[in-house]
């Protein structure tokens, strides 16, 4: 598939493969829209089900039948009729729904009646002290490297954090053959206060057993300490891990120290596509204003899955697919008959969305370990530090943006990625006011990286067409 | 209520390099911002402080803006990023060349002499990575590029150190004549002075408009983009008159490419949509230009959003209907580097009632008259501060008004 094979124009394109773009996908191309799924990596999958149609790892049990699941969604999208590219990276969509994607270093200029926003979620930014260090990496990361490649880390690992899929990924790096040394536990005790009153709603929900299970089953292989302060500590690599535990400060050897502390919307295309945004104090992160068919304040694009607001996997397939049939309804009226009955696919996602309000307020991560202090770097691609950022705050600067142009955080490749939330959070924490007046960044696209050449590949007489169209 | 010898509308380097001037001959501004000091145009631009290739009519307020750039850190108390490397102006082959020479000729009988017809091999020495194809060009050797926001906010924050009080996130709704005094409506209530400067940018028309004085203003925002850092191998900014492109390399490596292809603004949200297939033609120019940038990442575009004057120069002066009121804008994308000298101009022209600053031609009622100034002067300016450079040439392509 290159870049010049693509129509000019879809009735959807889908961007992301994960559930609920291939859910998407799939039940829109059934009814007749021609559709295009561009995912950026090189199966679909997205993150929880990724490399779903060629990973080697080949043993059920170890990734779990929850991943397995996913085996079906992708096979249903290919057999639909809609188009699925991988390896298309998107960079741009405008309000307009033109959406810029590039495939083999080729760029192209999409147009789209419907745009559904699949892009999943990121992992929260975790900054500790010396989380830059190598030898410190994201916890998703090492999911990747397990799912894709059959990779289980080696040497003396440690897993910190907290979150379902953290308990997860410590399950399917055991269930491999791996070995974690230890999981220093981020969660505040405080947290089951408020997380209390909605346990009758998660002992109903199949979270519970599940996640019973997987505590034990990780419990039962691996020490467990609460800790409530986190070092990475080394040179030029990571030495060892220093945590406040009961008992006082601890110091831990160690090779590998693996970060989670939960996921959050991945909103950038989003943001950057003019969507409007608001802040989800449960879930502390930002998340995109959708109405029940998850259309978003821009006409013509909706978002889907965890891009919406954390779900999970089962709910964000579902959200797919109440997506795509209000796409159809708008776009092929006459094709609404063939289509799923939304009231039915509500029912399911409410169920699936059971159990999420306990898991919430019992995951969500302490002040400490989401507003740092001092030289911890908050932007690793500008090298920004709690500090400045917090000293430009006092100094009276309001939001992100004003900041970005003071101390040039947010302005690297990554988009604001890794310290968008963390820079929001303690602009409020000094200026002492919230995260939703404080706001976020105001994304620039390219919302990921092309090249020059990449750019210039634009065809040309597309390009003037559209230059003169505009 | 609040009062003051001088309503400043627009938070802009503009207005802020005024109120900076009226407060440091003594006079009470308050400055009233929509948004924040910087928020479009002067903060987003790409920081270019060029003489060159200026129209005669702005080439005083650009002359004495680039004295006080030279003593900026003296002024505002922050050296704002400057740093002069020059422009130079690449012309792509020898009829350009010689329509530059005949420019240059007529600036130096006009007695100016900033500008300076270069060679082949004086523009490779000065930038040693163009393409090999370029005959010549001009350079104004004191021209330079400063961070735009930075520079913003050292005149706000010096202004106010020097007694101006600034207002921000406030909306002007409304401006009355109360006595000898102009009452002007706010979102955070009214502030009476007997003198108003409209600083307000693409939003100007509709503060001139509340004076009976509507004028042609055109919204636009050009296009800027920044590709991650490359090893450093371009100092001056360079400009072309052909092909829209303005290209800098910023202290980090970072390199800004701009041109004047324009986004489509929508004012009244504070939004712009970038228009990729116009920036695919200025990154095949810098392809063909810059060979060794063909590997760079863009990391980055933006637009901000800018007023536009027909015959692309900016409206600086006295109403014409309305005695008190001054206006200063329509910079038509090429206002940064004019913003230190028109600033301290507007001061003394507030203050005194005239200035020794020649300001001939800039004039509001030059719209106003029957034989209205051509749409596209010839031989008018080229270029802007790096994001427009040869706007003119493609003003038909310009987006309708967003209203």
């Amino acid at each position: 598939m290159n870049a010049s094979d693509l129509a000019s124009s879809y009735d959807l394109v889908v961007i992301g493969g994960g559930p609920a773009g291939l859910a998407a996908a799939a039940l829109a191309a059934r009814a007749g829209l021609t559709t295009v799924l561009f995912d950026e990596n090189p199966g679909v999958g997205g993150q929880i089900y990724r490399a779903i149609t060629f990973s080697p790892v080949k043993d059920r049990t170890i990734l779990g039948e929850d991943y397995w699941v996913g085996a079906e969604l992708a096979a249903e999208a290919k057999a639909s009729g809609a188009l699925i590219v991988n390896g298309a990276m998107v960079w741009s969509l405008d309000p307009t729904r033109m959406v810029g994607v590039s495939i083999a270093g080729q760029a192209r200029l999409i147009e789209a009646k419907r745009v559904i926003i699949a892009t999943g979620s990121l992992e929260r930014p975790f900054p500790i002290p010396g989380w830059t260090l190598p030898g410190v990496m994201s916890a998703g990361g090492a999911q990747t490297a397990l799912k894709a490649q059959g990779l289980v880390p080696s040497g003396r690992t440690v897993l910190a954090g907290g979150g379902p899929l953290l308990w997860l990924l410590a399950a399917q790096i055991l269930r491999a053959g791996g070995k974690l040394d230890a999981i220093l536990d981020t969660t505040p005790r405080g947290n089951w206060l408020r997380a209390l009153a909605h346990l009758p709603d998660f002992v109903l929900s199949p979270y519970f057993s599940k996640g019973l299970k997987l505590l034990r089953e990780v419990r039962a292989k691996v020490r467990v300490i609460r800790i409530d302060r986190l070092e990475a500590v080394g040179d030029d690599k990571l030495r060892e891990v220093v945590f406040g535990a009961a008992g006082g400060e601890r110091r831990m050897p160690a090779d590998l120290l693996l970060l989670h502390q939960g996921v959050v919307p991945n909103v950038n295309l989003a943001l950057a596509a003019g969507v409007a945004h608001a802040w989800n104090e449960r879930q502390l992160c930002f998340e995109p204003v959708l109405d029940e068919d998850f259309n978003s304040s821009v006409a013509g694009i909706a978002v889907a899955g965890d891009g919406a607001g954390i779900a999970g996997g089962t709910a964000a397939a579902e959200r797919g697919r109440i997506v795509a049939i209000a796409a159809v309804r708008a776009l092929k009226p006459e094709a609404s008959a063939s289509v799923p009955d939304v009231q039915i696919v509500r029912q399911k996602l409410q169920r699936e969305s059971m159990g999420r309000a306990f898991l919430d307020w019992l995951n969500r991560p302490a002040d400490a370990f989401r507003k740092p202090e001092g030289d911890t770097i908050v932007c690793r691609c500008e090298e920004v530090t709690a500090k400045q950022v917090r000293d430009t705050a006092d100094l009276g600067c309001e939001g992100p943006n004003q900041m970005k142009a003071f101390l040039r955080c947010g302005m690297g490749p990554c988009q604001g990625r890794l310290c968008g939330l963390t820079v929001t959070e303690l602009i409020a924490a000094q200026r002492g006011t919230t995260p939703a007046e404080v706001g976020y960044y105001r994304l620039r696209p390219p919302v990921k990286p092309i090249t020059l050449s990449e750019l210039a590949s634009l065809p040309i007489a597309e390009a003037e067409r559209k230059a003169v169209e505009r | 209520m609040r009062t003051a010898d001088v309503v400043v509308i627009g938070g802009g380097i503009h207005g802020c390099s005024t109120a900076l001037h009226l407060a440091l001959r003594g006079l009470k501004p308050i400055l009233i911002e929509k948004d924040y000091a910087g928020r479009h145009a002067s903060g987003v631009n790409a920081g270019g402080v060029r003489q060159l290739a200026r129209d005669l009519a702005e080439i005083p307020l650009s002359i004495s803006s680039m004295v006080l750039w030279e003593r900026i850190e003296d002024l505002v108390g922050d050296d704002c990023g400057f740093e002069s490397h020059g422009t130079v102006l690449v012309a792509e082959n020898e009829a350009e060349l010689a329509s530059f020479r005949v420019r240059v000729e007529d600036l130096r009988l006009r007695g100016f002499t900033h500008e300076e017809l270069i060679d082949r091999a004086e523009l490779k020495r000065l930038v040693p990575a163009v393409a090999d194809h370029c005959p010549g060009g001009v350079v104004s050797r004191r021209d330079g590029a400063a961070d735009p926001f930075r520079t913003t906010q050292a005149f706000r924050k010096r202004a106010i150190e020097k007694g101006a009080e600034v207002l921000e996130g406030v909306t002007v709704t409304g401006v009355s004549k109360v006595g000898t005094n102009w009452r002007v409506e706010t979102s955070a209530g009214p502030v009476e002075a007997p003198k108003i400067v409209n600083a307000a940018g693409a939003w100007a028309d509709r503060i001139a408009a509340m004076l009976g004085e509507p004028v042609p203003l055109t919204v636009v925002a050009p296009m800027l983009m920044v590709t991650s850092r490359v090893a450093p191998f371009i100092q001056p900014v360079v400009i072309l008159r052909g092909r829209k492109l303005s290209f800098k390399q910023l202290g980090n490596g970072a390199v800004v490419i701009g041109g004047g292809h324009l986004a489509t603004p929508y004012r009244d949200r504070n939004e712009t949509v970038i228009d990729w297939a116009k920036l695919a033609i200025s990154a095949r120019t810098v392809w063909e230009l810059f060979p060794a940038m063909r590997a760079a990442t863009i990391v980055r575009a933006w637009a901000g959003i800018e007023a536009f004057m027909p015959d692309g120069i900016p409206v600086v002066g006295p109403s014409s209907t309305s005695e008190g009121v001054y206006h200063q804008f329509g910079f038509s994308t090429h206002g940064f580097q004019l913003g230190p000298g028109t600033g301290a101009m507007m001061a003394e022209l507030v203050a005194t009632g005239s200035t020794n600053t020649p300001i001939d031609g800039l004039e509001i009622d030059r719209f106003l008259k029957p034989e209205a100034p051509p749409v596209v002067a010839q031989a008018r300016k080229v270029h802007g501060d790096g994001a427009d450079g040869g706007i003119l040439a493609q003003q038909r392509d310009f987006p309708s008004v967003d209203e």
